[in-house]
């Protein structure tokens, strides 16, 4: 019987599920739980967002507040990593990684290289990501790219609900450091989630729209404005294919190119800034693997090289829209004619 | 400066306990000064960071841990991971980049590591490894082990805001975590007595509600007591504790500096203080250990390490394909 949840509640669930099938699962962050120490009851907040809302009461312990102490918990978080448990930390913010990424990029992606091969890190960094709640500069970037850059993470960035709870399963059973990155503005959204557990493997790619003219590389939330685009794009007689990655470490290449090679044409959004984005880098490798399948430039869909801006009238020329990708696919498709 | 210990304290320690003790300071005195021989020979490659002088502090915190406890390390890591029982002939390979390393020749000096043994590496970041022993910490506390877990930092990781940060989280959560601030007096060439706010780096114990406590780092005897008593009070579930160990380093922050930033200290630390020679003096003054005994360590010490270099240099460096390889577990 088919079950629509939120793309929260399916990240709770997938929490749920693995803490209640493994032990060594734990849960922390800022207010994680929500109340520690102070007079009223726990389990106020669930996290700022509310995902982690309800674990604190079924699993005694294993569901910790963290101080605002970005580099000491997601530290302790890697280090219990290594000593047998599978943390599921909470960086609030992709923001905030800066207070506390050289745990993360130093430490925990380099453990097993440096250490040849003889560590283990099955660690989870769960984040919010991404513009659009009018949240300004420091609560509402991207930094997908910087993650996907370093060798030793992978990066997970799941754009509906069901995808969420899968890659998270998926998450947690990894063994090595993973960058949870969990779009702000798709928490409310909501899909058929199947109630049993189960897994969707990373590095596998979800051709969201088949079509013939167009191949559109989405990431996020910018799935579902390509899916607006091609929807509008459609009423002009042009097919696109939608592919979202969704994990982009392991980036699942194959997909995209076998796609390029159909369609001749390629659009890559991603609401990162431009310069060393997902979009560049999904482009070069399409450019240096399928070159002679291209009929037209790869064209590039991102956010300008800007902070993201706080008023609504700015931030929302920041992110790109439906329209600009039916823009951007356009001329791709009149490229020459 | 010098420890005044009750005598009880060496008395605790058995003929046995107390040669495998000097045993360990040995060893890693010998494998600094052949390193620091090797590398001005221009036969090891990077950047090296000796401990030599530091000894009793690595084997007078290791001497209580257990395959239950890990230890986190600097960038001047060879004589934890010797203390914690790291493979001494894998250690020199790896300086070396070879092989048969104890990282396959990946990680080098500053990040030899061992995880079997509890070994976390030394670690090229300072105040890198705080925040991870809070996490093992943690897990021993969650899987009810008895284990505790131990962080080494410098005094200029003292400063750093992921240790203060490890400090307070420790605290909160009532970790079974010990902090071995060993001061050995500069931060590369800054000295401690000017980066540090305070008069002593123990002194912020306070200002993270758990016990400080300042101990003469060339006093063996000193150490293992102060981390006993740490160490015992972290497995009863009586939180973390703070100890300062003071010293001085005899080489300089890396091979090759020239220390001109430094006064005499080093020759009269060697000629007064040096923790190998106090411990000698006590122990045979004692009448526990013989100077033979402690002259057979040393012969078969000297032995075991120039058997370390001798195979190090013959080990084969890694081959190409391991460029690529051990980056995940599965990718």
């Amino acid at each position: 019987m088919a079950r629509s949840i939120t793309y929260r509640e399916a990240i709770n669930e997938a929490l749920e599920q693995e803490m209640e099938r493994d032990p060594r699962v734990i849960v922390m962050g800022e207010d994680n739980a929500g109340g520690e120490g102070s007079p009223g009851e726990m389990d106020a907040w669930g996290g700022v967002l509310g995902v982690t809302k309800g674990l604190y009461g079924k699993f005694p312990g294993r569901v910790m507040d963290t101080p605002i102490s970005e580099s000491a918990f997601i530290g302790a978080a890697i280090g219990a990593a290594t000593g047998g448990l599978r943390p599921v930390a909470e960086l609030m913010f992709i923001d905030f990684m800066g207070v506390c990424f050289d745990q993360i990029f130093n430490q925990a992606a380099k453990f097993r290289y440096m250490f040849g091969g003889k560590a283990v890190t099955p660690v989870v960094i769960r984040t919010m990501w991404g513009a659009g709640l009018r949240a300004a500069a420091q609560h509402s970037q991207s930094l997908l790219p910087v993650f996907t850059h370093i060798p030793g993470l992978k990066v997970a960035a799941p754009s509906n609900a069901y995808d969420a709870k899968g890659l998270m399963i998926s998450a947690i059973r990894d063994d090595d450091p993973v960058i949870f990155a969990e779009h702000k503005l798709l928490y409310d959204t909501a899909a058929e989630v199947p109630q049993e557990s189960y897994t969707i493997p990373f590095g596998e790619a979800n051709i969201v729209r088949e079509g013939s003219d167009v191949t559109i590389v989405a990431i996020g939330r910018m799935v579902g404005m390509a899916a607006q685009a091609a929807d509008e794009l459609a009423g002009s007689g042009i097919q696109a294919e939608i592919i979202d990655p969704r994990t982009t470490s392991p980036l699942d290449t194959d997909t995209i190119l076998e796609s390029v090679e159909n369609t001749g044409r390629l659009v890559v959004v991603d609401e990162s800034n431009p310069r060393c984005s997902l979009a560049c880098d999904i482009g070069a490798m399409v450019a240096q693997e399928a070159f002679g399948s291209l009929r037209a430039p790869i064209r590039m869909v991102t956010g300008p090289h800007t902070p993201v801006p706080f008023s609504d009238a700015l931030e929302d020329l920041f992110i790109p829209d439906a329209a600009k990708i039916a823009g951007a696919v356009k001329k791709a498709v009149d490229y020459g004619g | 400066m010098t420890g005044t210990l009750p005598t009880t304290v060496t008395q605790e320690l058995g003929p046995d306990a107390l040669l495998t003790a000097y045993r360990t300071m040995r060893t890693v005195r010998e494998f600094e000064e052949r390193v620091h021989k090797e590398f001005a020979g221009g036969d090891i490659p990077g950047f090296v960071h000796l401990y030599a002088g530091e000894e009793a502090s690595a084997a007078g915190v290791c001497m209580h841990l257990d395959d239950r406890d890990a230890i986190a390390s600097t960038h001047r890591g060879h004589g934890h991971c010797i203390a914690k029982g790291v493979d001494v002939g894998g250690m020199m390979a790896e300086i070396y980049g070879k092989a048969t390393g104890s990282c396959k020749g990946k990680g080098g000096s500053m990040h030899i590591a061992d995880l079997s043994k509890g070994m976390l590496g030394a670690n090229g970041i300072v105040g890198g490894g705080p925040p991870l022993i809070c996490g093992r910490a943690l897990a021993a506390k969650q899987q009810g082990s008895g284990g505790v877990a131990v962080a080494f930092f410098g005094d200029g990781a003292s400063n750093q805001g992921t240790t203060l940060e490890s400090l307070n989280l420790a605290s909160i959560w009532n970790l079974p975590a010990i902090f071995v601030a060993e001061n050995n007096g500069y931060a590369e060439t800054t000295s401690s007595t000017w980066s540090v706010a305070t008069d002593d780096i123990a002194d912020r114990a306070a200002a993270f509600g758990m016990p400080g406590v300042i101990v003469d780092g060339f006093d063996f005897f000193a150490v293992h007591e102060a981390a006993g008593e740490a160490v015992a009070r972290a497995r009863e579930g009586g939180g973390p504790t703070l100890i300062e160990v003071k010293f001085t380093r005899y080489f300089g922050h890396f091979e090759g500096d020239q220390q001109l930033y430094r006064g005499d200290e080093v020759a009269h630390a060697r000629e007064n203080l040096d923790c190998l020679k106090r411990f000698r003096t006590r122990v045979t003054e004692a009448g526990q250990l013989t100077n033979e005994q402690l002259d057979g360590v040393d012969t078969e010490v000297a032995e075991f390490i120039d058997q370390a270099v001798t195979e190090a240099k013959a080990a084969p460096k890694p081959g190409p394909d391991q460029l690529l390889t051990d980056v995940y577990v599965a990718y």
